[in-house]
């Protein structure tokens, strides 16, 4: 009974992942914020370890979803290199604000400006 | 001119994927919003110029222990996915993919705005009862603080 338990939530699992790695390829990101929940229901991953993990399985994901925008044409070296530098900078810098800030404050704030940028874009 | 612009908005999403927040989800509107540069092409430089800064991330997580590996097997699905996703997406026009976009930013937001609320309210009544959890999140001990 435990075995089918178990096979059942790795089939479950997995096409769930499926279906955030279609969303992710989709909509070029945003993957990362669904498996963290995924890892911590579905295969009971605590929350920080859940946050890791996440990271190990996007980024194989995302590095198959950028291929097929590149192979279909969807590339812009120069566009991509000037955001890739100031991504590296700028995390460097998210780390090392991580323990300063009061966490759950920025993320509440994050969340609302993702509603409204959201919103924004959907209806104007 | 425009390549400060898209270092200066790389650096923005950069910061907050730095504290572990989905930088990616509000690069991908800074990059249509403020520097004018197509849905699609904006998707992928975001999934593009997150892999540097994860793969950083990662080695520091896989060195702390923190990732769990039996969970792995999910990446390729996951991977699958995203080549059928990415297929997808080129058969949308931009504008409609863009709006698309913006409807699933919002409910990302909002789930994101409920979590930190349901988590908040948890914590406060963790610390009523003294529950300490241990560095991966995981409950280590139970004892009353009295106060």
């Amino acid at each position: 009974m435990f075995v089918v338990k178990k096979i059942f939530k790795w089939i479950a699992a997995f096409v769930a992942s499926a279906a955030v790695g279609m969303v992710n390829g989709f909509f070029g990101g945003g993957g990362g914020m669904l498996l963290v929940p995924l890892l911590e229901r579905g295969l009971s991953v605590p929350v920080k370890r859940a946050h890791a993990t996440a990271i190990a399985v996007i980024l194989p994901t995302s590095i198959a979803g950028a291929i097929t925008y590149a192979a279909g044409g969807t590339f812009d070296l120069n566009v991509t290199l000037a955001v890739a530098g100031g991504c590296v900078a700028g995390g460097l810098a998210g780390a090392a604000l991580l323990g300063r800030l009061p966490p759950r404050a920025v993320a509440i704030i994050f969340a609302l400006v993702m509603v409204a940028v959201g919103i924004k874009l959907a209806f104007f | 001119m425009k390549i400060a612009i898209l270092i200066i908005i790389g650096a923005a999403g950069g910061v907050l994927g730095g504290m572990g927040m989905g930088g990616g989800t509000l690069l991908i509107p800074l990059l249509t919003l403020a520097a004018g540069i197509d849905q699609h092409l904006a998707q992928a430089v975001n999934l593009m110029a997150f892999i540097p800064m994860s793969a950083a991330a990662l080695a520091l997580h896989v060195k702390n222990k923190l990732v769990r590996f039996s969970a792995l097997p999910i990446a390729v699905p996951a991977a699958a996915g995203s080549v059928a996703g990415s297929f997808l997406s080129r058969g949308v026009s931009g504008n409609v993919l863009g709006r698309c976009f913006g409807a699933f930013l919002a409910v990302l937001g909002a789930v994101q705005l409920v979590s930190c609320i349901v988590g908040t309210v948890r914590e406060a009544k963790r610390e009523k009862s003294g529950v300490t959890r241990g560095a991966d999140g995981e409950i280590k001990s139970e004892q009353i603080v009295r106060r």
